[in-house]
């Protein structure tokens, strides 16, 4: 089950190694993300497209807000 | 949206997914780093004084204003132990001469622009207003600095 992060979550984690993906469109990643984050849009998050990701390693997605 | 796309990478096999609900809203209202196309422009963030001076309401005026003196400011931020802004001291309560606490002559609730929010549409809102200052704060009320709109 994943695990809801706080602000205070992500940069701690973030720091220890954790990958950080936006899930929105790229059009909106590209006018505006958090530094380090990758895009993987939520609508191409095939088992390909997560090839991208580090498996060993813990994973923090987000979008614009709570919707 | 975030939280389908976490479930969705457990179900590929991820085991360690965290979800941060409150996303790039939360981020930019704290006032941290963005990238991308539409960060270019200055923020408030990014150009407000995090040195201002700051006091709790129960200090003695008498200190707080020794205090304000020895630096080249005339405003001081009135917070509690959360760095939550209460009140501001402005340049009247700083003159003040009775032996007071703080909280007895703070201007309550001063007005806030978050740190998303781009200088220059500060500037235009807040100078035909007369402010000189603005105060910066996050969503959740933390002083993040000032900025002086007369320099």
């Amino acid at each position: 089950m994943p695990t809801d992060a706080t602000r205070a979550d992500v940069q701690r984690l973030f720091t220890e190694g954790a990958q950080l993906v936006e899930v929105l469109p790229p059009a909106e990643y590209e006018e505006e993300h958090l530094p380090g984050a990758i895009n993987l849009p939520l609508k191409e998050l095939s088992r390909q497209a997560a090839r991208r990701l580090d498996r060993t390693r813990p994973v923090i997605v987000y979008c614009y807000d709570t919707t | 949206m975030s939280p389908r796309a976490a479930w969705r990478l457990e179900a590929l096999g991820f085991s360690h997914v965290y979800d941060y609900v409150a996303g790039k809203v939360d981020w930019g209202a704290a006032g941290l780093p963005r990238e991308g196309t539409a960060t270019t422009e200055e923020t408030m963030g990014e150009v407000a004084d995090a040195n201002v001076p700051t006091c709790r309401l129960a200090e003695r005026l008498r200190d707080v204003q020794e205090r304000v003196r020895a630096t080249d400011w005339d405003t001081c931020i009135v917070v509690n132990e959360e760095q939550v802004v209460l009140g501001r001291l402005g340049r009247k309560a700083l003159a003040e001469t009775a032996d007071v606490i703080v909280e007895e002559v703070m201007a309550e609730g001063p007005s806030t622009v978050r740190p998303t929010a781009t200088l220059r549409e500060t500037l235009e809102r807040l100078r035909p207003k007369g402010n000189t200052t603005a105060l910066v704060t996050t969503s959740d009320g933390r002083l993040v600095g000032v900025v002086c709109l007369d320099r």
